[in-house]
């Protein structure tokens, strides 16, 4: 596995470069490095979705930055969270105490950034969290240490469901995980659709997670319903798109809204078991010339086309970077600061900006995955439908419930 | 429309035919720890993983070697049903005679591995399995449409339990096993084998794990962590049923799978749960199980 | 499951009483070290990963009485654990008035508590099936907290405040909460080796050896056995308890049952039915993780584990301490 071999590389190469005594240390940047931890699940249920793979689009973006800032050099340390807020939080904790980490990336499961920031704030560190779904974390749990980048539930919810609705797909049945984070994109969606003269005819609360979906499948086609929406995340909504293709879901008239499903899902479930599947995204890295030059380098170091997190780790690691540079110091405020001056504009975000909540907002997209026929290779999976303009796409500030604005 | 107990008919009957086709899976999955358990009193904590071995190894088969479905459901039992033969003589029969608890702990340790390794070369997202063409599609029963595969599913499991069933309680082979369980010195006496004997079983039982693997390739993903949750549903059957008694895990793996199915209707938040607590109340008024004899 | 070599009796030849004399001399001498490399420890390493080895070793040391001197396999320690954790975060959290130690004791009541009524159902059964009742109950317990609007669930409890010891002490700080979490492994750890060597121990470790002899002369095993499961789930309720303290919040991690496989690796790596085995296995799993955690072998983590089980199973079945004092008596003695 060359990229094995790679990050093992990359690691010794850190190593080095982090034992090594820097003479040509750089008056504001704290100990004459900037230092950037990444943590996220490596091993568990979100390892496709951001992972190693994260970490190689984290090193990326540091070598296209030149390695150095002003001089100072740009070291990553990394760690497995195993999905566990423990792990996590005393990961990020020991990586203030013992080394000074000036920024914490990558962050997936939400537990864990949750818990990782509450840490940030504590010892006044900063975080970027790239692969969480909560929009909690931006609303009750926001802090002025870190900021949310790629995307949350919000407008993956609020995009798709609004879309079908528009497109005639009024009575839904919703299969709910039955847990915090699945209530509450129940409730986003059963609001959007109510509000788009659509109504919620039923829906059941499934065990997380759940591997056989059968049963929960042959209710929701008892239920008379259009739309099967899909209140859950990663295995679950794996399992149960397998199940209802099985079960001819689809050919009996009804359709399935993914309210949470990436580029992993569908192409680990494959285009006959998701093919027609309305869902939202905020990239895809086929959408346009420069995101395909990017995936395209991304490939090679890993033979895995980039998922929007991934490529999000990139966008938020070189604007991260960018920001340290124009304000000469590593110092967490002062960057955060810098960091929300300056408009978002790769080819990851369009029209990004960060808010005083720390949410970054950029354009997303409503997509369609690919039937087998309209696809042209392993990796071609969507067709891009419309833009969902980034003032739109997100939870607007009026309704926030974060301390930090004024409402 | 008729209904029953708050619920269509219809629905009520579906749930109960897809409890059935759980029930049987679950079943084949029991049958396999309830053979180690009571002929080997082994606590076979590493059969997940075997169950999981079993998809893979049909999913790679397929991949590489291209070996369809129907010569996957026999060579993957005997190759995964081999590797465990290897597993007992080489690392379980080093511990047999010791408390049982060890043989639980070190089978522990081999799941954690299997399941470890496999995640660093295939990720956990899981990979899809083709339904074969002859069983796709699905049977309109009038109350509900069940795919082809799952009826499929439903008698093959049966089979494959009422053959293994027959084999242990009525043939001479089931007989000298299990009085070479009982008694081994004794038969040895005889001149009956009896470590081979053992291997054999241990590797019969994790070819069961193996065939439940295959035919659950194409109904979920294949990815290396399929086995380690099902596994302490599995476990809590076999104490329902009573461990180690064969008939025991046949009937209490069907049973739960239709109170689990009916969970899914009532109370579909404690589908997870019900089966523990079917456990508790059992163990509570027969501490050996349903069918299990008191030790 | 593992052997123990102690032996008390009355009368004995004074020659013997010496030799008894002087081998409890030298075990508190060598506790007495281990005191003071408790206390400079915090100058010497970090401090959070030094809390972290404590409270696994007390939750190990908790389930170690179980399994040492009782000889009961329990799967569901983690249940304890997780309530300690819960009740007190959830306390600290919501009443801000609450001191530290208050909510410790609340989560440790609330833990043995839930021992009392998982002692009553389980501890009838034998072996295996104690095993798999326990991990049963601790199944029912994990739903619980996942449903459970207090724990918050998927999510976690977080932002827990560690406080001021008694509303005098400030333990907010590394030093000062590591010297607290100390004194309360030693504490546990106390509490542990008196009821070891008590003739309560001593009748625990008869009932391990042979129940039905036990019973014939006339101890009630069921009570003697429960009373050992009350005890130990009441520690690893005080070790979930003053984690969450330390690391100022509680995870579903600790409700799921691979934590009650941890913690059996952790006793079974050190040495079971030793004092200081669970602390020493604590402290390498705890130190493994760690590393590995950081290391280009981090995806390998579960590997390793796994492998370290097998590999105690097949060849260190009395753990490191246990085979350093195999070493030691035969070498010395």
């Amino acid at each position: 596995m060359t990229f094995m071999k790679k990050t093992l590389a990359a690691s010794i190469a850190v190593a080095a470069a982090s034992s090594m005594a820097i003479s040509t240390a750089h008056a504001e940047i704290s100990d004459g490095e900037v230092r950037i931890g990444y943590l996220a699940d490596m091993s568990g249920t979100y390892r496709d979705l951001a992972g190693p793979g994260g970490q190689t689009a984290m090193e990326m973006a540091v070598a296209d930055f030149g390695g150095s800032v002003n001089g100072s050099p740009i070291v990553i340390f990394s760690a497995d969270d195993r999905n566990s807020a423990d792990v996590g939080a005393n990961t990020v904790r020991e990586w203030i105490d013992q080394r000074n980490v000036d920024m914490v990336g990558g962050l997936v499961a939400s537990s864990v950034s949750i818990a990782v920031t509450k840490v940030l704030q504590e010892n006044n560190g900063l975080g970027i969290v790239s692969g969480s779904a909560a929009s909690s974390i931006t609303n009750e749990h926001c802090t002025p240490n870190h900021i949310h980048w790629v995307y949350d539930t919000y407008p993956l919810a609020n995009g798709t469901a609004k879309a079908v609705v528009e497109q005639g797909g009024d009575s839904w049945f919703l299969l709910t995980a039955d847990y915090a984070f699945g209530h509450a994109l129940e409730a986003d969606v059963t609001s959007v659709v109510e509000a788009n003269g659509g109504e919620i005819v039923g829906g059941v609360r499934h065990p997380f997670p759940t591997s056989d979906f059968s049963s929960y499948i042959l209710q929701a086609q008892g239920s008379g319903a259009k739309i099967v929406g899909l209140a859950n995340a990663g295995a679950d909504t794996v399992n149960a798109i397998t199940t209802a293709s099985q079960f001819g879901l689809t050919q009996s008239g009804q359709q399935l809204a993914g309210l949470l499903i990436f580029l992993n899902d569908v192409h680990a479930l494959g285009l006959e078991a998701t093919q027609g599947l309305l869902l939202t995204t905020g990239w895809y890295w086929d959408m346009d010339e420069e995101s395909r030059a990017w995936s395209e380098r991304y490939f090679e170091e890993t033979g895995r086309m980039p998922t929007m997190v991934q490529a999000g780790i990139y966008s938020s690691t070189m604007h991260y970077l960018k920001a340290v540079e124009a304000a000469g110091t590593d110092d967490p405020e002062t960057v955060r600061a810098k960091m929300a001056e300056e408009p978002i504009n790769d080819f990851f975000a369009r029209n990004g900006s960060i808010r005083e909540d720390g949410r970054m907002i950029h354009d997303m997209y409503l997509a369609q995955v690919k039937t087998p026929e309209e696809s042209t290779g392993e990796w071609d999976l969507y067709n891009i439908l419309s833009t969902i303009p980034a003032a739109e796409a997100y939870r607007p500030l009026s309704d926030s419930q974060c301390p930090l604005v004024q409402n | 429309m008729t209904m029953i107990f708050g619920v269509p008919m219809a629905v009520f009957m579906g749930q109960l035919t897809l409890g059935l086709v759980n029930g049987a899976f679950y079943a084949l999955l029991s049958l396999g720890l309830a053979v180690i358990f009571g002929l080997l009193k082994i606590v076979n904590f590493a059969h997940g993983a075997q169950y999981m071995l079993g998809a893979f190894a049909a999913l790679l088969g397929f991949r590489y070697l291209g070996i369809n479905y129907w010569l996957a459901l026999i060579l993957v039992p005997l190759v995964v049903g081999g590797f465990g033969m290897l597993m007992e003589r080489f690392l379980l029969r080093r511990i047999a005679h010791l408390d049982h608890l060890y043989g639980l702990l070190l089978t522990f340790g081999l799941a954690l591995i299997f399941e470890g390794t496999l995640i660093n070369f295939f990720g956990v997202s899981g990979a899809r399995y083709a339904t074969p063409e002859i069983l796709q599609g699905g049977l309109n029963l009038g109350f509900m449409f069940l795919p082809t595969y799952r009826a499929w599913v439903l008698v093959a499991a049966l089979a494959m339990c009422l053959f293994t069933w027959f084999m242990i309680e009525r043939t001479r082979l089931g007989a000298y096993l299990r009085a070479g369980t009982e008694n081994s010195q004794l038969m040895q006496a005889f001149g009956v084998n009896v470590p081979l004997l053992i291997t054999l079983t241990y590797g019969f039982g994790v070819g069961l794990a193996a065939f439940a693997g295959v035919l659950a390739a194409p109904l979920y993903p294949v990815s290396p962590t399929m086995g380690s949750s099902l596994l302490i549903v599995v476990f809590a059957v076999v104490v329902i049923g009573g461990m180690g008694s064969i008939l025991g895990a046949i009937l209490t793996g069907l049973g739960m799978g239709i109170i689990e199915g009916l969970t899914k209707v009532y109370y579909p938040e404690a589908s997870n749960t019900v089966i523990f607590l079917v456990m508790i109340l059992v163990l509570m008024l027969r501490p050996a199980g349903l069918f299990g004899k008191e030790a | 499951m593992a052997t123990s070599h102690t032996t008390e009796a009355v009368n004995l030849p004074s020659a013997v009483q010496e030799r008894q004399r002087r081998a409890k001399f030298r075990r508190n001498m060598f506790y007495l070290a281990l005191l003071a490399v408790g206390l400079v420890a915090p100058f010497v390493a970090y401090p959070v990963f030094l809390m972290k080895i404590l409270c696994f070793a007390l939750f190990a040391c908790a389930f170690n009485l179980l399994l040492g001197y009782a000889g009961l396999l329990s799967f569901g320690h983690a249940a304890f654990l997780a309530t300690g954790g819960y009740v007190t975060g959830y306390l600290l959290a919501s009443y801000p008035g609450l001191t530290p130690e208050l909510g410790i004791l609340a989560g440790t009541a609330m833990a043995t508590l839930l021992g009392a009524l998982f002692g009553v159902l389980s501890i009838r059964r034998q072996g295996i099936y104690f095993a798999m009742v326990t991990l049963a109950l601790a199944q029912l317990m994990f739903f619980v907290f996942v449903q459970s609007s207090f724990t918050g669930g998927e999510d976690g409890l977080h932002g827990v405040p560690r406080g001021s010891l008694f509303g005098v002490i400030d333990i907010s700080s590394n030093l000062a909460m590591y010297y607290f979490v100390f004194a309360v492994f030693v504490f546990g750890f106390a509490v542990i080796q008196r009821t070891v060597h008590s003739p309560f121990g001593q009748v625990l470790k008869a009932i391990r050896e042979n129940e039905p002899r036990a019973i014939s002369l006339g101890y009630n095993v069921d009570a003697y056995k429960l009373l050992a499961f009350v005890l130990s789930a009441a520690l690893a309720g005080l070790a979930g308890s003053t984690k969450t303290v330390v690391f100022q919040l509680a995870s579903l991690t600790d409700a799921h049952w691979h934590m009650s496989g941890e913690v059996i690796l952790m006793t079974l790596l050190g040495g079971v039915g030793t004092l200081l085995g669970p602390l020493m296995g604590a402290g390498l799993v705890v130190s493994l993780q760690h590393l590995l955690a950081q290391s280009p072998l981090g995806n390998w983590v579960s590997v390793i584990l796994g492998i370290i089980f097998v590999v105690c199973v097949l060849s260190f079945r009395s753990g490191i301490i246990g085979e350093l004092s195999k070493m030691y008596r035969k070498n010395f003695k």
